[in-house]
């Protein structure tokens, strides 16, 4: 990489240019520009070597054997569920359920929760900013449950409508599910006030932590949300492992999601009783070693720093507004009062696609579409965004390679 | 390949100027072509007489190149005959996603507005961009088989 003049972004000890080098993706994609890490993250070395390390000297499965080796794999997984309690502070890896991603959590907490908890004419209370997977999983239990879906609005400046949200919160809701932070948008939201107003009204709050968990410190407790969920492979974790937290007394009123292998106390064809959380939860081999892998990527973050990472990408969400906003025909989609690691684009005369396409060529990776939010998408009127990600790896350079790039496509469609 | 191959200036042109660009007062068939990807629509219309294309055109929103595809199928559609036009998309299909022969068909006799489509070929290189150039032409033939359907590139 060149000598450039770019600073050091997040203090003394973080400098994403030294952290890209832990990443081997850029290494052997040289010139990538990738602003896609909210559709999901690069991994760094350490992440893929502890995976093949695993398979390599520590693999069997778990919960099962006798042998030394299963119990080593099955202290390793449990060890990782310890890893990622800390990461949320959890009150203890119990209230941990291991599960493919954001969605499957979303998933579980419908199916499991909402199917036994939910009456008609409940209400379970979500916001215009949401992705699908915290929109369809509510209106596929909705025939069966006969719950109502109510999205709370965005304000004029693209935040959450606080007040429009409290006036939505009834004696019907059962359930308040938003995103900490919008992926379409980067809208950050008031998470511990929609807790705080949720709780007054005696309702529970699940909170989509996919694109908050790689940002921002988390901690449930404080928060006290009853359920948070984010997916591994957004926090710089592999693919196919995620993370369901809930309160622990909420696990135990749950009844299983899936039935199979290790969820089981006692199995007869008259009747099987269920192993307590978390590994009621955890039906047939779990994905050992991405749950393993994932809590590399989680002390990698911690490792980081995480308030060292919130610094970097509020630095760099703000050098991004800045330089891209000053662009002639390019409107930063309205983000509300904190916007945090993510730059949602519209380019007068340019279709996302076709920007998208062109700043492929010059090597920059961004996404563009509908970023699985066409409500809001509808809501604001656009076919679609193009949207720059931030992560640990990125400096200003790719936002000038961004800009730059764009600058090319609006002279070539102009 | 440059990007400049494949937004080429009639691509370019026909994206921000599409030609029968329009509802038709009284089209025999019509069908709407969505692509979930990216949220395009595409609404063809046509009118049929017998057997012979005697309008099309299309509204919507897109892309440039789902755009100017939309609008270049027109063009070339106007006058055929039904079965003319199906087997012009199937040489364009092949086309755009890199599986045409390697001389063209000899006898059918549509060299004219295979080569009129040819820019779109480019998308070849893009595979995320081959249902844009195909679009238009799915919702066509959806219009030209079931009337009033809609019909999704995937």
């Amino acid at each position: 990489m060149s000598a450039t003049r770019i600073q050091t972004t997040a203090g003394p000890g973080f400098d994403p240019r030294r952290i890209k080098r832990d990443f081997p993706i850029f290494e052997r994609n040289p010139g990538l520009v990738f602003l896609d890490s909210a559709a999901s993250a690069q991994k760094p070395a350490a992440v893929i070597d502890r995976v093949s390390d695993f398979y390599r000297s520590d693999y069997a499965n778990v919960h099962r054997g006798v042998y030394r080796l299963s119990a080593r794999s099955s202290d390793l997984y449990e060890g990782a569920r310890e890893t990622a309690a800390k990461f949320l502070n959890a009150a203890s890896a119990d209230e941990i359920v291991f599960v493919r991603g954001a969605t499957e959590a979303i998933n579980l907490v419908a199916y499991s929760w909402g199917l036994n908890f939910l009456k008609p004419g409940d209400e379970v209370l979500v916001t215009e900013l949401e992705h699908h997977a915290n929109i369809v999983p509510w209106q596929l239990i909705r025939e069966r449950t006969g719950l109502k879906l109510v999205a709370a609005p965005i304000d004029a400046s693209g935040g959450l409508d606080l007040a429009a949200f409290e006036k939505k919160l009834s004696a019907k809701t059962k359930l308040v599910a938003v995103t900490h932070l919008a992926n379409a948008t980067g809208a950050l939201l008031p998470v511990e006030a929609i807790v705080r107003l949720a709780h007054r009204a005696g309702v529970k709050v699940l909170v989509d932590g996919c694109q908050a968990a790689p940002r921002l410190p988390v901690d449930v407790r404080a928060l006290d949300c009853d359920f948070y969920v984010f997916s591994g492979h957004k926090t710089y974790g592999p693919t196919g492992i995620g993370v369901l937290y809930a309160k622990r007394a909420i696990l135990e009123s749950m009844p299983p999601f899936q039935g199979g292998g290790d969820m089981i106390e006692q199995v007869s064809f008259e009747q099987t009783t269920f192993q307590h959380p978390p590994h009621r939860f955890e039906a047939g081999t779990p994905d050992i070693s991405g749950a393993i892998g994932l809590a590399r990527a989680l002390e990698y973050i911690e490792e980081l720093g995480r308030d060292a990472i919130l610094a970097h990408e509020e630095q760099l969400t703000g050098y991004g507004v800045d330089r891209l906003s000053r662009l002639p025909g390019v409107k930063l989609v309205g983000a509300g009062q904190r916007r945090l690691g993510i730059l949602s684009l519209d380019v007068q005369g340019i279709h996302p696609h076709d920007l998208a396409t062109v700043l492929d060529q010059h090597q920059v990776a961004v996404r563009a579409g509908h970023h699985c939010a066409q409500p809001l998408m509808d809501r604001l009127g656009l076919a679609g965004t193009t949207r720059a990600s931030l992560g640990i790896y990125n400096d200003e350079s790719d936002i000038d390679a961004l800009a730059a790039a764009l600058t090319v496509a609006q002279k070539m469609f102009g | 390949m440059d990007t400049r191959e494949l937004y080429q200036d009639i691509i370019l042109d026909h994206g921000r100027h599409p030609r029968n660009f329009h509802a038709l007062a009284h089209p025999t068939h019509s069908a709407q072509g969505h692509n979930p990807l990216c949220g395009d629509r595409v609404t063809v219309y046509l009118e049929l007489d017998g057997d012979v294309i005697k309008d099309v055109s299309f509204e919507g929103r897109g892309c440039a190149i789902s755009t100017a595809s939309a609008s270049l199928m027109t063009e070339v559609l106007k006058g055929k005959t039904a079965a003319t036009a199906e087997e012009l998309f199937k040489d364009f299909h092949a086309r755009v996603t890199g599986h045409q022969h390697p001389q063209p068909h000899p006898s059918h006799g549509l060299e004219d507005e295979l080569e009129r489509l040819e820019p779109l070929t480019g998308v070849k290189a893009y595979p995320a961009r081959v249902k844009c150039a195909t679009l238009a032409w799915h919702a066509f033939e959806a219009a030209l088989k079931d009337g009033n359907i809609t019909v999704k590139t995937e």
